[in-house]
């Protein structure tokens, strides 16, 4: 039995540790915000943070996370109060929606390191979460909008 | 004039040689105790080996010249745009350790996994992509260019106990290793310390 503390509450899981946390937050947890794109690292879907940081959770085993503080969409604040989720909205940034939770999470983690971030730092940070949809201008946007009003 | 005193004579211009050089404006280290049998014949060659392992791709992918890692045996841009980032852990939001874990994931296409993956800082990025062997045998020796290691001693240890660079030994899903195993790239490498690191010309 393996502990896990996501979103500050303390889950546990019978997988073997080097099952990916993906499985375990969506299958075991009931934490369906987190997505599953490709599996491989290849997408950013599946973005989440361990103590802070963004880690694509499709490839972060069990094992990765014991004694640190797992964070998904869900947990990103108590009442989607956070300023990118606001922002988001703002700009009507999702299209379908699908990669939206790992692009806010992985924006979120650039901001906490970055919170007055260039283009270029945005461009950076986002350019390896694809969204099928195109939303990348809309992301950019809300992205400054969030760092305008102080996010992180 | 006795061999003793020729003895004498021949190692005392040679750390005469070194001590100068060590004000040069690269500032080279030379490993001055282990240079008692200096053979720059034995020396170049030795680095003309070992130096295959440097340009191999497991090693210089992440030491390219310019900001982009590169991946594959066929040293392709990495994909997603990665970036260096300041401190060689990537850039804000995408760390290499977003992606790279601690061990390999096991399975097609999954990213590889080491310690601490990363690739040098920006503002020391020694560089394997596109060097000549002479160019990468003279920015070992320079402390301003090699990490900051006064000793060539100092960079064998990293090659040495880094299991980042381990990985590159066994690097697993069908990825190519070095050319050299690693105890035949230290031997090598030691070969051309106690030789009295000759760079190739
Ligand atoms: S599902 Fe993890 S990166 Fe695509
Ligand atoms: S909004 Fe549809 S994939 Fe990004």
């Amino acid at each position: 039995m393996t502990k896990i503390s996501v979103n500050k509450k303390v889950f546990e899981t019978d997988s073997d540790p080097s099952t990916p946390m993906l499985w375990v937050l969506r299958d075991e947890f009931g934490l369906t915000g987190t997505k599953f794109g490709c599996g491989i690292a290849q997408c950013g879907s599946c973005t989440i943070h361990v103590d802070g940081e963004a880690r694509r959770s499709c490839v972060t085993p069990i094992s990765a996370v014991v004694g640190k503080e797992v964070t998904t969409i869900e947990g990103l604040s108590p009442d989607s109060s956070h300023p990118l989720q606001k922002a988001w909205i703002a700009e009507d940034a999702p299209q379908c929606g699908y990669c939206q939770s790992g692009q806010i999470m992985a924006a979120a983690a650039m901001l906490k390191k970055t919170p007055k971030p260039t283009d270029a730092d945005i461009d950076q940070a986002m350019n390896g979460i694809i969204c099928r949809c195109g939303t990348y201008n809309r992301v950019r946007a809300a992205i400054k909008l969030a760092a305008m009003n102080g996010g992180k | 004039m006795s061999s003793r005193v020729l003895k004498f004579l021949v190692i005392f211009i040679a750390v005469g040689v070194v001590a100068f050089a060590r004000f040069g404006r690269f500032e080279p280290v030379e490993n001055v105790a282990a240079s008692t049998a200096e053979d720059p014949v034995k020396a170049r060659a030795a680095f003309n080996e070992a130096v295959k392992v440097f340009f191999s791709a497991r090693c210089s992918n992440c030491h390219p010249g310019g900001d982009a890692p590169t991946q594959g045996d066929e040293r392709r841009i990495h994909d997603q745009d990665v970036k260096r980032g300041p401190d060689g852990k990537g850039v804000a939001g995408m760390e290499c350790a977003t992606c790279h874990q601690a061990e390999n994931m096991d399975g097609e296409g999954l990213p590889p996994g080491a310690p601490n993956w990363h690739m040098p800082p920006a503002g020391n990025k020694m560089v394997f992509q596109g060097m000549t062997a002479a160019a990468l045998c003279q920015q070992l020796k320079d402390p301003a260019r090699n990490g900051g290691r006064k000793t060539l001693k100092e960079s064998i240890h990293h090659i040495e106990t880094d299991p980042l660079v381990g990985w590159a030994w066994n690097p697993g899903n069908g990825r190519s290793a070095p050319p050299l195993s690693q105890a035949d790239f230290l031997k090598k490498l030691n070969e051309w310390i106690d030789a009295g690191a000759a760079c190739p010309e």
